[in-house]
């Protein structure tokens, strides 16, 4: 049996296939303009019995196909915890949203926070602040890291950040003391929301930004505790989504 | 969206008629995509159906004939206002438009842009010339229930100049009763004054029987809902709540209870908008004017029903009959204030009834999950809301702030989905 899970995504549409019990591929593609081609894409690259898709497009694919769709954060929640079995907090950074995810025992969702209404704090943010000052998404958290702190960047909106980052640079801040403000900016946000739903042993940041080392260590020192990362981070939602096909 | 041409009439009352005209089309694409797209619906829905399509035509057409033979109009935005006092002055008691996003740039003159959508709506709804609820209106009666709406009202009445203010006591000690029950009497004698009609004992007896069997015909809609599958959707119950609050109250019992028969026949024969075992919401918080739909259009699409309101529109404004065992205009008024005393609107302090209502509801209508909804800015009821987490400890509980617009559409859609994945 081989089931496939789609998560669809702001930035990337992520596919994962799963074949007797073992993850058998793995594709992402850029979201685009037009997301309902590329999943039909990779339906036709990665063919299998049973598929589910998740994430923010999830209704895209629903309204087109007969495909089923479950919520992002049911997805995470069983993709992470299939990584880490004693998961019971997940932060996922997205390209449009931040969530907090808390699991009880068996792995059911007990509680979630997601952002509501902006898209401050989020992948996205990062990506346009790493462009405003020369790195490569890739490299952002670490080149942060060389960063001290001391600075600060005060607004929560994309575009006065933005705006913000520029003065402190035309101020003669160094970028990577700029970069490390803009990190402790969003960690402090997503620490905020952590809080909300009572943060508990094992977490695990999933998602793409997980592979941002820097991040990772603000969440360490904001909970005090060790966060958990998967080898690929990126495909826990789709990865969740998979699974659950697989056991429906 | 009617079949008659009510231009002449609008015109007359003084409405923008294009923006009217753009209005009317927004509510019937809306009304057509959330409503008549429901499968399964109760044939008795039609009424309800016929009246949002003459919402703002045969309506005000009734209207505007009861004050040609001299009943006054008077508009309300609160469950707090006495509608058996209007009615016992021979008066028509509607409440007005205040549930879309209209008109937020003119409201925006007179009131802060970080307002709950409610007020900005009343505001923006006059401003721009969209309800001929307002317009027909001899008077409009507010009440101190909030902050918001208590400051919006003193520019409310400085352009429409038919403002009269209830003070509503926020705490409900003998002192606060004592207060309340000289406001219903001070509100006793302006009715008398604005209509020229004596208040007499049999005119508050015939008023209460009125508005009491309207009370227990929307009672009987919520038991009902208690049924699994549920026989009728929210959006569809929501509506006649709505409704409640424009329709002739005579005629509106007898089509709701003619709803609730068909009812009670789909629940003997075990039909219902849903399969059974659906999820189950309950919705509680702020009120839900005409035509937001939004949260249950959301949670009904998203595989659960919506089975109640704890709500200003839903249980706070049915829950509690007068008693109607008075034997004097005296002591109707002691009866009047004690009934509507009881409403736990969230602007008291402290509120814990409406804790207990809260966990009642959940168990007598079988939710599975009770979403909390507050406008934002709705202080009260966003402050409330964390009690109310807190209290009930045995069903899922979900907080939602949002306001009219669709900006947050996908965010809200995924949150409940999330919430509805987890009640299975």
């Amino acid at each position: 049996m081989k089931a496939l899970g789609i998560d669809i995504g702001s930035r990337f549409i992520k596919a994962v296939l799963v074949e007797g019990g073992e993850v058998s591929g793995f594709r992402k593609l850029d979201t685009s303009f037009d997301p309902l081609e590329r999943c039909k894409k990779l339906l036709d690259e990665m063919p299998a019995e049973r598929v589910i898709a998740t994430g923010y497009g999830r209704h895209l694919l629903e309204v087109h196909t007969d495909i089923k769709t479950i919520t992002e954060i049911k997805a995470f929640a069983r993709g992470a915890r299939e990584m880490f079995p004693a998961c019971r907090t997940i932060i996922d950074i997205g390209g449009q949203d931040t969530k907090v995810i808390s699991l009880g025992e068996p792995g059911a969702v007990r509680k979630f926070e997601m952002n509501d209404r902006c898209a401050a704090g989020t992948g996205k943010f990062l990506e346009i602040m790493a462009r405003a000052l020369g790195y490569s998404i890739e490299d952002f958290g670490s080149e942060a890291s060389k960063g001290n702190e001391g600075l600060q960047v005060n607004s929560m909106c994309t575009v006065f950040a933005e705006s913000e980052v520029i003065s402190l640079i035309t101020k003669g801040a160094k970028r990577e003391d700029i970069a490390m403000a803009l990190h402790r900016s969003v960690s402090g946000r997503v620490l905020s929301m952590a809080q909300r739903v009572d943060v508990e042993d094992e977490i695990v940041f999933a998602g793409g930004c997980a592979r941002n080392v820097l991040l990772k260590e603000l969440f360490e020192a904001g909970t005090g505790k060790k966060v958990r990362v998967a080898q690929n981070p990126e495909i826990t939602g789709a990865l969740g989504a998979a699974l659950f096909a697989l056991e429906r | 969206m009617s079949g008659k041409d009510y231009t002449k009439m609008w015109e007359e009352l003084g409405l923008n008629l294009e923006n009217h005209a753009g209005l009317l089309g927004v509510l019937s694409k809306a009304y057509t995509d959330i409503y008549l797209s429901q499968k399964n619906r109760p044939k008795a829905m039609e009424y309800f159906d016929f009246v949002i399509s003459e919402v703002h035509g045969l309506r005000i057409e009734e209207i505007l004939n009861a004050k040609e033979a001299g009943r006054k109009v008077v508009g309300t935005f609160c469950v707090y206002v006495p509608e058996e006092i209007v009615l016992a002055a021979n008066g028509v008691c509607i409440g007005l438009c205040a549930g879309a996003e209209v008109g937020s740039g003119e409201a925006e003159k007179f009131i802060p842009r970080n307002t709950c959508a409610l007020i900005k709506a009343f505001m923006g709804f006059k401003l721009s010339g969209l309800c001929p609820y307002v317009e027909s209106s001899d008077l409009i009666v507010g009440e101190t229930t909030c902050d918001g709406k208590k400051k919006a009202y003193e520019s409310f009445n400085d352009i429409t100049g038919k403002v009269y203010v209830m003070e509503i006591p926020h705490m409900k000690t003998a002192e606060d009763r004592k207060l309340w029950l000289s406001e219903v009497k001070r509100f006793k004698t302006k009715m008398e004054e604005l209509t020229g009609n004596t208040i007499t004992l049999e005119g508050l007896k015939k008023a209460a029987s009125i508005v009491n069997a309207k009370r227990k015909a929307l009672q009987r809609l919520s038991r009902l809902r208690a049924a699994d599958p549920a026989p009728i959707s929210g959006l569809d119950a929501l509506l006649v709540n709505q409704v409640s609050f424009y329709d002739d109250p005579v005629r509106f019992t007898e089509m709701t209870n003619k709803l609730c028969d068909e009812l009670e026949q789909r629940v003997s024969a075990g039909t219902g908008v849903a399969a059974k075992g659906a999820p189950r919401i309950l919705v509680s918080g702020s009120p839900m004017a005409i035509p937001n739909w939004k949260l249950h259009a959301i949670i009904e699409s998203s595989g659960a029903v919506a089975v109640g309101e704890e709500s200003c529109i839903g249980e706070r404004n049915h829950r509690d009959l007068l008693d109607e065992n008075f034997g004097s205009v005296d002591e109707a008024m002691e009866k009047l204030a004690s009934r509507y005393l009881r409403i736990d609107c969230a602007c008291f302090t402290p509120n814990d009834e409406r804790l207990d209502n809260i966990k009642a509801l959940t168990k007598n209508l079988h939710a599975n999950g009770v979403i909390h909804y507050s406008l934002q800015f709705c202080t009260p009821y966003m402050m409330e809301a964390y009690r109310v987490e807190k209290a009930i400890t045995e069903t899922p509980f979900m907080r939602i702030e949002t306001d009219y617009s669709m900006e947050d559409f996908g965010q809200l859609k995924t949150r409940v989905e999330a919430f509805i994945e987890m009640l299975k």
